[in-house]
């Protein structure tokens, strides 16, 4: 009885299996889209894992993007398929080399972090893929020679001059420079350091995870700064401003948007009360045209980091399509020459691929509450 | 509920052990014609469901990764899956034959894959350091193949170095400094700027045919097919080459110092000497692997070594079966595919390996396809508790 | 190298290392004392202490405690902080050995699946706290439990001031409330162990666990018991960490928990008074390190120190078993 009870029960487990399978098969079945407009990008990152968050919003910036477009223009369908690479370099290759692969894909939106991006750009390159990336930053990327990379956001190195103009005009005297060794963090504080000059007072590499910071500390007190960098992400900098504060220091926090995260202010419990952070996102007003109301309705928050960037690397496939580009190397020119207002900056790409150095927007915001209040737009050298 | 799966599963383990006897009586030409074919089809697996010339066979078509949207490259994935076969191949040498837990693998696969990285990419400080002592001109790097050797050879001398303080210590010991090892290898290749890039990572990492580049004919940017054919060769040749040590001497030494160290070194059987041969054989393999992967993806930075991948390679060992190849391959393969295949729910991914590790080890600590030695000593042991109810 | 920092101000890195190693120790005792009787490495515990912050925060959070709250409220909170993360984590500890290690022992296993059962169980708590709990209380709870795996702030619940200054050294009084806890709960536990009727048992058990049941000791209520204690002082160390550094994530145990295990095996695994040892002796180590090196090498100076030490002396400083520790 019951031997004939489990195998019934394996019978249907069997079947039910292979329905489901049968079920998904078809779903990716027809792809180009036929008619005189329209086709398929893709768009890749870490849309799941321990960094969803800081690349989720450029994600949905490039949804709307492609849905405002879609319902505008019944004739011209745009397909956007999101691949998820969970930051992680290695599960970027093989998607790149599906997207490479599958010819009905016409342009790439990523990678959304350096290493990742570093990883993929060959294989999109050999393919004559155009890849926009609305947020890596890493500053020799584009110094590689590579054809068919773009980025609508500032590198590093932009970033780094605009930090240390600020404190140079908030005369500073001592600054002490914390990064936590990440190709991201330390990139950027070196950066920095280039720039500073004679006004660095010191400087310590933290550890990710790391949650005690008493020799950090002993070291910035030693310095007596009256400015304090932080190169890195939420995780490590929110204990680390806490504890500065808990043990005394009163120097100014200041930080990159690797921190523009709400989770940053939550996470310090106050102790972020007053720290700089520096964006190139615009602030939510001063964005062209309706984009942070939309977004807002759309997803019932504010644009967080690269939520326009996003916006902007669809909105060049967007223009492409409606100009009728249908094949990689029509879209691919197209991406070269674009020259158009875009809602986080104007968007015009140089030689290397680096969007127009002098067109890069970053702002300074300030943290009240857990709220991000922007200061002013920061002279970029 | 617990005594209905331990029923169902020991039916299912009769079952199966009657393939197995099935399998050992069969002539010994029927069972050479079969490995050949097996081997025909994985070497075949690419065109699963989908014949060259786009002709999609249904139903097995929804086997490949790329049949779902967003999926990725089937052969990209058959590629990881042949590279994670080596790792749990390796590593079952190190837990299932000789009985050691590592818990810092990773860290040799690291060395593996930062050896080719840091002697063959343009890109690394190391050649450019050679470039300027020796007035080499801009293009030059050492060669594939010789990289390759080096991989083995510094994974080889690494896992003799760390097996040398390391092994003369207990079991439990064992595993907690080797989790600090890989993480020692991850923190230094990170912080050390000058010598592997740091952070940044390392690209234009070459392959068989040098460095990556449109102009390669066989080990190309977009198609992945050659460079699973590459790696499933070395795992066929390796898993050829460990069965042989599985039955030679050395072989018999590690089953004798797993199941009793000391009445081993009684019988004159050196534990520590054979434990320094799995543990350095372990290595190399590991690094072997990571050497392919390096190739393959041409960029290494450190993030890719943490170490939730070591434990990821331990769960595909114990989940798959210790001790057993086809077993610890058959692991390998499920939590490499899985995920991708079924991506709606990679997100819970380390949970399901989590509750797959204690499920597995409370209800069938040998494994989904056990080694019958494994087995048969689990059995004494809970024998043993049953006559005498004592402590662990 | 930065020797002029170090020993410029020697005193106050002491200070610093000694509260830091404070910690680790009382997370130590846990591995300490499962190891000691059932020579089994309880590789989850590290998770133990999670569910103990997690437990801390939801209070705090619950009763919608302000930072630097007044006094008396300080205390109350603190107090009750104690009891419910003591609860917690006994109780998660229990769990874990009910669940997964006693199906085991029955079956006799050896102690690699032992070890690989708990790399298990840790695996499955953290993403149970980071992932599973977070999207299924949606957005039921206070904002804070919502997203998942990222860190989470508690309120500042004293603020720290510098109490005590002897010499340029200054100690503060989370440090001082700190040191005095730790050195405490230490002093309970060894009487507790060393001198009560239960503490006998204990030891019978450590010793000989034939024997300790021939002479009518309950093994298995024993082990609950061990179990039990090691999650209590991991209870007690997330307050104190709570009340330090005011923060909490799914993954804060992993590091915290090597350390914690490194610390017990340099003072000799299963010696109560080893892991205090073992705990200060590591966190001077780190901190006298950090200061001198950088801080992104404090983790591989710490494996380094267990290693080295492990091959001078594979027993510890102190030396190893519960057993023989004082008879």
């Amino acid at each position: 009885m019951r031997r004939s009870y489990s195998r019934a029960l394996g019978t249907a487990a069997l079947a039910a299996v292979l329905v489901a399978a049968a079920g998904c098969q078809d779903t990716s079945g027809d792809d180009t889209a036929s008619g005189e407009c329209g086709g398929k990008i893709a768009i890749f990152g870490a849309f799941s894992g321990d960094n969803a968050g800081l690349v989720l919003p450029s994600l949905n910036g490039a949804k709307l993007a492609i849905k405002q477009h879609n319902d505008a223009n019944a004739d011209c369908q745009i397909t956007l398929q999101e691949f998820d690479t969970q930051g992680d370099a290695a599960q970027a290759t093989p998607i790149a080399n599906e997207v490479a692969g599958d010819a009905s894909f016409l342009g790439v939106i990523g990678g959304h972090f350096s290493a990742e991006t570093d990883a993929t750009m060959p294989v999109y390159e050999a393919a004559g893929l155009a890849m926009v990336s609305p947020s890596a930053t890493r500053t020799d990327l584009t110094s590689k020679g590579n054809k068919s990379f773009f980025r609508v956001v500032g590198n590093d190195a932009t970033q780094g001059g605009a930090v240390s103009t600020y404190v140079k005009s908030q005369n500073a005297t001592k600054v002490f420079m914390i990064d936590d060794g990440s190709a991201y963090g330390a990139g950027i504080t070196a950066e920095l350091g280039k720039n500073l000059g004679p006004l660095l007072a010191g400087s310590d590499k933290i550890q990710e995870r790391q949650s005690q910071f008493d020799p950090t500390i002993a070291k910035i007190k030693a310095a007596g700064a009256d400015f304090v960098f932080y190169g890195g992400y939420t995780r490590e900098a929110a204990p680390l401003v806490r504890q500065m504060r808990a043990a005394g220091i009163k120097a100014k926090f200041v930080g990159p948007d690797g921190l523009y995260d709400p989770a940053f202010p939550e996470g310090a419990s106050g102790g972020a009360e007053g720290s700089i952070i520096t964006c190139p996102c615009l602030p939510a007003d001063k964005a062209g045209g309706s984009f942070a109301a939309d977004y807002q309705k759309a997803y019932g928050q504010a644009p967080g980091s690269y939520g326009a960037e996003g916006f902007d690397a669809a909105q060049i496939y967007v223009d492409a399509f409606k100009d009728g580009k249908k094949s990689r190397a029509d879209i691919l020119a197209f991406v070269k020459a674009y020259d158009k207002q875009g809602v986080s900056k104007y968007v015009k790409f140089a030689e290397n691929g680096d969007v127009d150095p002098t067109k890069v927007v970053i702002w300074s915001y300030q943290i009240k509450g857990t709220a991000f209040e922007p200061l002013q737009e920061l002279k970029l050298s | 509920m617990i005594d209905k799966i331990r029923s169902l599963d020991r039916r299912r383990v009769g079952a199966l052990g009657g393939i197995g006897e099935r399998w050992r009586a069969l002539p010994k030409w029927q069972r050479r014609l079969a490995g050949v074919a097996l081997i025909v089809f994985v070497y075949c697996l690419p065109w699963l469901g989908k014949l060259p010339g786009n002709l999609v066979v249904p139903g097995l078509n929804n086997l490949r990764t790329d049949s779902i949207d967003g999926g990725s490259n089937w052969a990209g994935v058959l590629f990881t899956c042949a590279v994670y076969v080596l790792v749990a191949v390796g590593l079952n040498v190190v837990i299932g034959l000789a009985g050691l837990l590592d818990l810092g693998y990773i860290g040799f696969f690291a060395i593996g894959a930062y050896s080719v990285g840091l002697f063959g990419s343009v890109n690394s400080p190391v050649v450019k350091w050679f470039q300027r002592e020796f007035d080499l001109p801009q293009t030059w790097a050492v060669t594939w193949a010789i990289c390759a050797m080096l991989a083995l050879v510094l994974t080889l001398i690494s896992g003799v170095l760390l097996g040398w303080p390391t092994l003369r210590l207990r079991g439990d010991y064992l595993a907690i400094v080797t989790l600090g090892f890989g993480e020692i290898i991850r923190i230094v290749a990170r912080n050390s700027e000058s010598l592997t890039n740091g952070p940044q990572g390392i690209s234009a990492i070459p392959g068989p045919e040098g460095p990556p580049s449109t102009d390669n004919q066989l080990f190309g940017l977009v198609d992945v097919k050659p460079w699973y054919w590459l790696a499933i060769t070395v795992v066929v040749v390796m898993v050829f080459a460990v069965r042989r040590l599985e039955h030679s001497r050395v072989g018999r030494a590690w089953l004798a110092v797993r199941e009793d160290e000391d009445a081993a070194a009684v019988m004159g059987v050196y534990p520590f000497k054979f434990k320094l041969w799995a543990f350095a054989i372990g290595a190399a393999l590991g690094g072997l692997a990571g050497m392919l992967f390096a190739s393959r993806y041409a960029f290494i930075d450190p993030t890719q070594f943490n170490v939730n991948l070591s434990i990821l390679f331990v769960a595909m060992v114990v989940v798959g079966g210790s001790g057993n190849m086809v077993g610890v391959s058959l692991g390998a393969v499920l939590l490499a595919y899985l995920p991708e295949r079924f991506r709606e729910i990679a997100d819970y991914r380390w949970l399901a390996f989590g509750l797959a590790m204690v499920l597995v080890m409370i209800l069938r600590p040998q494994g989904l396809i056990p080694s019958r030695r494994r087995t048969r000593e689990l059995k004494d042991r809970a024998a043993e508790a049953e006559e005498a109810p004592a402590h662990v | 190298m930065n020797f002029d920092d170090l020993f410029g101000h020697f005193g106050q890195h002491t200070v610093d290392g000694l509260s830091k190693g404070a910690i680790y120790a009382l997370i130590a005792l846990g591995y300490t004392l499962v190891y000691g009787v059932l020579r089994l490495i309880n590789f989850a515990h590290s998770e133990v202490f999670m569910v103990g912050t997690f437990a801390v925060l939801g209070l705090w959070t619950a009763f919608g405690v302000e930072n630097n709250p007044p006094i008396g409220q300080a205390i109350l909170f603190l107090v009750l902080g104690l009891i419910v993360a003591a609860i917690a984590s006994g109780g998660t500890a229990l769990a874990i050995e009910r669940i997964a290690y006693r199906p085991l022992r029955r079956k006799n296993a050896p102690p690699l699946i032992f070890l690989i059962t708990a790399i298990g169980v840790s695996l499955v708590l953290v993403e149970v706290f980071g992932l599973l709990l977070p999207r299924l209380l949606g957005g039921a709870v206070p904002s804070m439990f919502s997203r998942e795996r990222i860190i989470l702030g508690m309120p500042t619940i004293l603020e720290q001031k510098t109490v005590i200054e002897i010499a340029g050294i200054e100690i503060n009084n989370i440090q001082l409330i700190v040191f005095v806890s730790v050195l405490a709960m230490m002093a309970a536990l060894d009487w507790f162990i060393n001198r009560t009727r239960y503490g006998r048992g204990v030891r019978a058990v450590a010793q000989n666990p034939e024997t300790a049941a021939l002479m009518g000791v309950n093994q298995e209520r024993v082990i609950m018991l061990i179990f039990v204690l090691g999650g209590i002082m991991a209870g007690a160390a997330a307050l104190l960490w709570s009340m330090r550094f005011g923060i909490t994530q799914s993954s804060i145990g992993f590091v915290l928990g090597l350390k914690a295990f490194t610390a017990a095996v340099l003072g000799g695994i299963g010696n109560l008074r080893g892991a205090l040892v073992g705990g200060l002796f590591l966190g001077l180590v780190e901190v006298y390190g950090a200061t001198l090196f950088s801080s992104e090498w404090e983790d591989v100076i710490a494996f380094v120190v267990l290693v080295v030490v492990l091959m001078f002396r594979p027993t510890g400083l102190l030396g190893e078993s519960l057993g023989r520790a004082r008879a």
